[in-house]
C-alpha cells in the first residue's frame, strides 16, 4: 500500500458561498465614502483630522481590547474601522480630539467589546456613543455653535434647529437641491443626501443591509412627518424636509441597519424600521431634541429582541 | 462552487441539476480484486462461526454479524474471505470491516432467494443492502404501519444525478421493482416523485407520479411530504410515524432486477464529482475502493484534498482513499485542497442570512448562541432544534463561517445520548 495520504475530514456542508465579515465591513465603508468625501470637501482639513483620528482610534481601541483580553486580533475584519468612520460622520467638523477619542472608546469598548465583541452588542455602538456624548457634552452636538466659524456659500444654520426654534416656515430656506448635495450644516458625513442614498442602495442591492429596515425607517419618517405637517403646517415641516436633514439618511442606511442590534425576520424588520422613523419625527416635533434619530434608534435597538419573537412558525413545530 | 452573486438581495437558489439531453452510459469500473464490506457492529462481538478468514464466498451471499442483531452485508464478489477488522465511522459508529478476495472464475448460478416468490421475511434477511438500500425493516413495525411508499426519482443533494438516471434509463426494472415491492410489503399506494424537469409519461408504472421542485432542498423527504403530499412532519417525528416510507428509485430498480434476472445485483451507480465540479456517472461493484474509481477516471488525490461520500451539502468526508463503495453511496465528491471552505471561530453577527434561507424557518441566529454554549435542551425547547431537516444551507451561507449544521448535528446526537442514558438509569 502506498504511504497513507492525509485528507481533510470535516462535516457537511462542504460548500460555502464565499461571503465573509471583512467583505461586509469594507463594502459598507465603501458605501459611506461618497458622503464622507463630500463632507470633507465642505468642511476641510478639520474634518479630515476628525475622520482620520476617529478611524484610527477605533482600530486602536479594538486592538487594545484584543490584547488585554488575549483574544484573536479582530481589527482585520474592518468592523472597528467602520465604527470609527460612522462615528466621525455624525460629528461636526470641529469636534475636539479628546471627544473623538472618548467617543470611539465608548463605541468600541463599551458599545461592542463589553457585550462580547461583534455580534453581541444590543445597541448600535456608534449610536450608543453619540447618545452618551451628547448627554455629557451637549454643546458638542450643537451644530450651529460648533460650526460658527464656517462661512460657506449656503445657509449656515442647522436645518433641524431652524425649524425647531423658528417654525416650519424656515424650512423653505433650505432647497432640496442643497440638502441633497451636501450644502447644509450637519455631521461630516451626514449632509450629502445623494451620496447616502446611493450608498444605501448599493448596500441593499449587494445584500449587505436589509432593505426592509431602511425602507420602513424612511417610510416611518415620511408618514409621521406628513401627519404632523397636515395638522399644522406652520409648526411642523413637511416630510421631504425631514427625510433630507439631520441624521435621517445615515440612520436609515448605516445606523438602524447594524446587524447585531436589529431584527432578522420580515415583519419585525418592518415594525422596527417604521417605529424608528415615527419616533424620530415625534422627538423632532414634540420632544426636547432637535434630531431624534439617535434616541429613536436606541429605543428600537432595545425592543429588537422582543420584536424578533414574531417569527414564522418552524415547520413541524408542535406547540 | 456556487458563490454569492453580486446582487446579494436576491437570495441564492441552489438548484438540483436536471439530467437532460441524451444520457450517456455510466462508465463501468471493473470488479475490484479486493472488495471491502462494512457490517454494522463491533468486530469483537461477532459470531466467528458464521464466517472467517479463508472461507469461500459467492456473490449474493449475506455475511451476518451475529445471532444477536440482524446486521449483515452482502458479498458482491465471489472468492474468499480476507481480513476481518474494526472500522469506526461518523459519530463513533462501529463496524466490522471484511475484505473479500475475488477469484477469477465466475459463478453463474441463480441466486436462491430471488428465484423464489417475493416475501418480506426472505427479503429482510437478504435484500436490505441492495444497491440503493431498501429500508425493509421499516415495514416490520406493527405500531407504525406504512400506508404509502414514496419512491424518489432524484437525489437529495445537488449535482447528484444517480437516481435521475435510473428513472430515465432503467424503466423496465424499475417497473418490475414496483410490482415486487408491492408484493413484499403489501403496501398499495406507491408515489413516484420525480424532479421537476424530468416529468415524463410514466403511464405504464403502477404508481402516482408527482413533481418535485428543482430548488434545493425540495427533495428532502420532509419537504416532499410537505409540499407534494400536503403532510407536515411534526418536529422529531419520522416519516414512518406518519405512515410514509421513502425509498430511492435505484433501490426499487435493484429489487426489480433481482427478481427479474434471478441474480443479486452487485453494481452501484455513483455520480462522481471531480475537482473541477464535473460530474460523471460510474457503475461500480459495491465494496470497490474509491481509489479504483479515481484511477479509472484519472482523478488524482493528494494530501490536503477532501474526499466526500455523498453530495456537497450532505455528504460525509472520509479519511481513506480506499474507502469502499457502499450500498447507499450515491455520490463521491473530490475537492481540491484550495477549494476547501474553512470554518472559523467567529461569533454570529446576527446578519440573519441563515434565518431567511432556512427552508423550515428555524431561528438559527438564536439557536446558534445556545448551541455554542452547549445549552442543547433549551435549544430544542425554544428554538426548534428538531425542526431542522439537515440541509446545511445555513452553514453554506453564514458570513461568519460558523459550522452551524455541525453544531445542530452534535446537539441532536448529545440529546439522544442523554435521553438513552436517562432511560437506562430509569430501568436499572
Ligand atoms: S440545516 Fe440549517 S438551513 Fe437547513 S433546515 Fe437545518 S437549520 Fe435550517
Ligand atoms: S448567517 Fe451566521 S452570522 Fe448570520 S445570523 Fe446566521 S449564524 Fe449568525
Amino acid at each position: 500500500m502506498n504511504p497513507r495520504k492525509k485528507f481533510i475530514v470535516s462535516h457537511a456542508p462542504f460548500w460555502h458561498n464565499g461571503s465573509n465579515i471583512p467583505e461586509r465591513s469594507y463594502h459598507t465603508l465603501l458605501a459611506a465614502l461618497p458622503a464622507v468625501v463630500v463632507g470633507l470637501h465642505y468642511w476641510g482639513m478639520a474634518a479630515v483630522a476628525v475622520v482620520s483620528l476617529s478611524i484610527s482610534s477605533a482600530i486602536l481601541w479594538e486592538l487594545a481590547i484584543n490584547k488585554v483580553t488575549k483574544k484573536t486580533v479582530t481589527i482585520g475584519d474592518g468592523n472597528a474601522a467602520l465604527i470609527g468612520l460612522l462615528f466621525a460622520m455624525l460629528l461636526p467638523a470641529t469636534t475636539p480630539w479628546w471627544a473623538v477619542l472618548t467617543g470611539t472608546f465608548v463605541a468600541v469598548v463599551l458599545g461592542k467589546q463589553i457585550f462580547g465583541g461583534i455580534g453581541g452588542n444590543s445597541f448600535s455602538p456608534v449610536v450608543l456613543s453619540v447618545a452618551m456624548l451628547s448627554i455629557s457634552w451637549p454643546h458638542l452636538f450643537d451644530f450651529d455653535g460648533m460650526l460658527v466659524n464656517y462661512d460657506l456659500d449656503f445657509v449656515m444654520v442647522y436645518p433641524l434647529a431652524a425649524v425647531k426654534h423658528f417654525g416650519a416656515g424656515t424650512a423653505a430656506d433650505f432647497s432640496f437641491g442643497d440638502l441633497l448635495t451636501g450644502r447644509q450644516v450637519g455631521g461630516i458625513g451626514a449632509t450629502f443626501g445623494l451620496g447616502l442614498i446611493a450608498g444605501g442602495i448599493y448596500l441593499i442591492v449587494r445584500g449587505f443591509i436589509r432593505w426592509e429596515i431602511s425602507i420602513s425607517f424612511l417610510a416611518g419618517i415620511f408618514v409621521a412627518a406628513l401627519i404632523f405637517n397636515l395638522i399644522d403646517p406652520t409648526r411642523w415641516a413637511g416630510p421631504m424636509f425631514h427625510l433630507l436633514t439631520g441624521y435621517t439618511l445615515v440612520g436609515a442606511f448605516f445606523l438602524a441597519t447594524d446587524d447585531s442590534s436589529s431584527p432578522v425576520n420580515f415583519v419585525p424588520m418592518l415594525i422596527y424600521g417604521a417605529a424608528g422613523g415615527v419616533l424620530t419625527v415625534l422627538i423632532r416635533s414634540i420632544g426636547a431634541f432637535e434630531d431624534g434619530v439617535i434616541y429613536a434608534v436606541l429605543v428600537i435597538n432595545l425592543v429588537q429582541p422582543l420584536l424578533d419573537k414574531i417569527r414564522p412558525k418552524a415547520l413541524g413545530k408542535v406547540v | 462552487m456556487l458563490k454569492k452573486s453580486f446582487v446579494g438581495i436576491i437570495k441564492p437558489r441552489l438548484e438540483y441539476q436536471p439530467l437532460t439531453g441524451s444520457i450517456s452510459e455510466p462508465i463501468l469500473i471493473p470488479p475490484p480484486s479486493t472488495a471491502r464490506l462494512l457490517v454494522e457492529g463491533p468486530v469483537e462481538e461477532r459470531d466467528t462461526s458464521l464466517f472467517s478468514e479463508g472461507d469461500p464466498i459467492t456473490a449474493g451471499q449475506p455475511l451476518r454479524h451475529s445471532g444477536q442483531t440482524d446486521a449483515y452485508a452482502v458479498a458482491t464478489v465471489s472468492g474468499t474471505v480476507g481480513t476481518i477488522s474494526a472500522y469506526t465511522g461518523d459519530f463513533g459508529k462501529v463496524f466490522t470491516a471484511v475484505t473479500l478476495l475475488r477469484s477469477e472464475e465466475k459463478t453463474e448460478q441463480p441466486d436462491p432467494v430471488v428465484s423464489t416468490p417475493p416475501s418480506l421475511d426472505t427479503a429482510l434477511a437478504h435484500l436490505k443492502h441492495l444497491p440503493g438500500t431498501l429500508p425493509l425493516e421499516k415495514f416490520t413495525d406493527q405500531t407504525k404501519p406504512i400506508h404509502t411508499i414514496v419512491i424518489y426519482g432524484g437525489d437529495n443533494d445537488i449535482l447528484v444525478t444517480t437516481n435521475q438516471y435510473i428513472v430515465k434509463a432503467r424503466t423496465t426494472v424499475l417497473e418490475h421493482g414496483v410490482v415486487s415491492l408491492k408484493q413484499i410489503t403489501g403496501v398499495d399506494r406507491i408515489v413516484l416523485a420525480v424532479p421537476g424537469e424530468a416529468v415524463q409519461t410514466f403511464g405504464h408504472l403502477e404508481a402516482e407520479v408527482k413533481k418535485v421542485d428543482m430548488a434545493y432542498p425540495s427533495a428532502f423527504p420532509q419537504m416532499i411530504l410537505h409540499t407534494v403530499l400536503g403532510q407536515t412532519l411534526p418536529a422529531g417525528k419520522s416519516c414512518e410515524d406518519l405512515g410514509f416510507c421513502f425509498v430511492t428509485a435505484e433501490a426499487v430498480a435493484s429489487l426489480g432486477e433481482a427478481y427479474k434476472t434471478g441474480h443479486y445485483p452487485v453494481r452501484k451507480l455513483i455520480t462522481v464529482i471531480n475537482k473541477a465540479e464535473k460530474q460523471q456517472l460510474v457503475s461500480a461493484v459495491i465494496g470497490t475502493p474509491l481509489s479504483d474509481i479515481f484511477q479509472q477516471l484519472g482523478i488524482t488525490v493528494q494530501d490536503g484534498d477532501r474526499i466526500i461520500v455523498g453530495g456537497p451539502m450532505t455528504g460525509s468526508a472520509v479519511y481513506l482513499e480506499d474507502y469502499p463503495v457502499m450500498p447507499d453511496t450515491s455520490a463521491v465528491v473530490v475537492q481540491d485542497k484550495d477549494a476547501i471552505a474553512l470554518v472559523s471561530d467567529y461569533p454570529c453577527i446576527n446578519c440573519g442570512e441563515c434565518v431567511r434561507t432556512c427552508p423550515v424557518y428555524v431561528p438559527i441566529n438564536m439557536l446558534v448562541r445556545l448551541l455554542e454554549a452547549g445549552l442543547y435542551e433549551e435549544a430544542a425547547d425554544q428554538y426548534d432544534l428538531y425542526s431542522c431537516i439537515g440541509c446545511g444551507l445555513c452553514s453554506f451561507i453564514c458570513p461568519s463561517k460558523i459550522p452551524i449544521y455541525q453544531f445542530i448535528r452534535l446537539a441532536k446526537y448529545e440529546l439522544e445520548r442523554m435521553k438513552s442514558a436517562e432511560e437506562t438509569n430509569e430501568s436499572s
